[in-house]
């Protein structure tokens, strides 16, 4: 990869340790992926926040950045291990939280904003059609190639990261146009209907085209949050984070139709529910905001909540700055008077909830793959006001 | 068992993933490894459940394996076992991926890739210089 003079005097440590360091992490990755040249990213947003994921290796790696480093270029945080103002109430240890809290001053001292959110799209850092950024998490990379038709790869933590104290990125991957050329055809025979159909679309597709880009025909204009949903599923089931829908995203109309060919309809979406939806009917977590709820979605379960109250605990995660704008408009009071919590910076995904629930009920296909893997449950998938229902009842109907 | 002691030296040329030098006895795989979940980061032992390396330690080692897989958490992974001191002295691979690049990279573990690994066994005394490795 070529390096200009600047950038080789900072690979020397002209620059100061973080900066050399996070150089050496671009130089080889461009070297490993046959990049031409490094490029500036306008936004980056850095995953590896929670501390449930770090570990003090990880916070003792982060605080010798912020000895000297400092962000280029806007930078933003994935989603933490807690909410960072009302952590307590999640039920989160004083010993987490204080841990959490020290890596989320190391980004800060680096000069991060340090918003938690695999949702950036819904909170104003939304890239335009062919701009460059550097962001990590799956769904939020997934959205912003797809959806927005801004380009990145899927970054590491450490990556991004680097890209974020440089203010550039290596050039390969989705960066480029011809990687961004789909190589399976998905004709989809149903008609979807609810949030959780797009969840479950994402995990039949994902699941049968691995490692391919789908472009897919034969469904209309979803909302912008199945949108959400589906591109976490998609890249959760299969691996790559872009997907192309006729009429839908920007780019689709850009290719010819790929020769591979496969059909997903009503026996390929049951497939999916089924794989998802346990046997048990017991719940005991509700989770919804994953990826992070829009204000519209948190309206929705406050309308539903509404005079009720659940059995289970209940989760609406989101960004800050959404559930702010929530408690302005009273949709955070009607949760919390039913026995809700509404947890800003956090998710099912990445708070330390392993071995606290058995059950979970959700919205979300990727939410799902976590909770069944990584976190040891069972788990329902349903539309917003079945999952509202399960934690009314405490079971799943 | 007498292991043949006619194997003559080997030069094998590589790319530099992570600069330095390190001599040590190879332990070999043709198993993927992830390190966020496939490795305890305590003994710097091989977890994963039927890994051709399961409950073998690689602390002190040369670890020498086709290329990383998994969750890119697994960069901290390597760093946290180096912090721990059970971390590989080296890493050799056939093609390197991203999650251990970096992991390398910022646990400052000497690594090379571009080896055909197939001509290192388990148990040969193995220095890495740069982009060289040596076997001997």
């Amino acid at each position: 990869m070529h390096l200009t003079k600047e950038e080789e005097r900072i690979l020397e440590g002209g620059q100061g340790y973080a900066s050399m360091k996070s150089m050496q992490i671009l130089t080889a990755l461009g070297d490993i992926f046959g990049a031409d040249k490094l490029i500036p990213v306008k936004s980056v947003q850095v995953s590896g926040v929670s501390y449930h994921n770090l570990g003090d290796a990880g916070l003792d790696y982060l605080a010798n950045l912020a000895k000297d480093g400092s962000v280029k270029t806007p930078t933003f945080l994935n989603p933490a291990g807690m909410d960072l103002k009302d952590w307590k109430e999640l039920g989160i240890s004083e010993d987490f939280a204080e841990k959490q809290k020290k890596v989320i001053g190391a980004f800060s001292k680096m000069g991060i904003n340090t918003t938690c959110t695999c949702t950036p799209y819904l909170i104003g850092i939304k890239p335009g059609l062919g701009e460059h950024v550097a962001w990590a998490e799956s769904s939020a990379v997934t959205y912003c190639n797809s959806v927005i038709g801004a380009r990145t790869n899927r970054e590491g933590g450490p990556s991004a990261l680097a890209s974020g104290l440089i203010g550039k990125t290596p050039n390969y991957g989705l960066h480029l146009d011809e990687e961004r050329k789909p190589d399976l055809f998905v004709s989809v025979d149903s008609k979807l209907k609810t949030l959780s159909d797009w969840g479950a679309l994402g995990y039949a597709i994902g699941k049968r085209g691995k490692n391919k880009i789908a472009l897919i025909e034969g469904v209309s204009k979803p909302p912008e949050d199945y949108l959400k949903t589906f591109s976490a599923s998609i890249v959760t089931y299969g691996s790559k984070p872009i997907y192309h829908i006729a009429g839908v995203t920007p780019e689709a109309g850009r290719f010819e139709k790929p020769s591979e060919r496969i059909t997903i309809g009503e026996a390929e979406l049951k497939e999916a529910y089924e794989a998802m939806n346990d046997k048990d009917d017991t719940i005991d977590f509700v989770s919804l905001g994953c990826p992070h709820a829009s204000l519209e979605e948190i309206k929705r379960v406050s309308e539903l909540l509404k005079g009720r109250s659940v059995k289970t605990e209940l989760w609406v995660a989101c960004a800050r700055p959404v559930k702010e704008k929530a408690e302005q408009l009273g949709y955070n009071d009607i949760i919390r008077e039913a026995g809700g919590k509404v947890a800003a910076d956090t998710c099912m995904v990445v708070a330390p909830v392993k071995g606290r629930f058995k059950s979970v009920a959700t919205t979300s296909a990727k939410g799902c793959y976590y909770s069944q893997g990584h976190n040891n449950m069972k788990t329902h998938i349903g539309p917003i006001d079945k999952c509202v229902e399960a934690a009314i009842n405490g079971k799943w109907s | 068992m007498r292991r043949s002691r006619y194997k003559r030296k080997m030069e094998l040329n590589g790319r530099i993933i992570y600069k330095g030098k390190a001599k040590a006895e190879a332990l070999v795989t043709k198993d993927q490894i992830s390190f966020y979940g496939g490795v305890d980061p305590e003994k710097g032992t091989i977890t994963e459940k039927g890994h051709e390396l399961e409950g073998k330690s690689f602390k002190g080692k040369i670890l020498v394996f086709p290329s990383g897989k998994g969750s890119t958490v697994g960069s901290y992974g390597l760093y946290r076992l180096k912090k721990n001191g059970a971390a590989p002295l080296g890493m050799i691979n056939e093609e390197c991926e991203a999650i251990v690049a970096v992991g390398a990279i910022i646990s400052e573990i000497p690594m090379a890739d571009k080896i055909d690994i197939s001509k290192i066994k388990t148990g040969d005394i193995v220095e890495i210089d740069g982009g060289v490795v040596r076997c001997e």
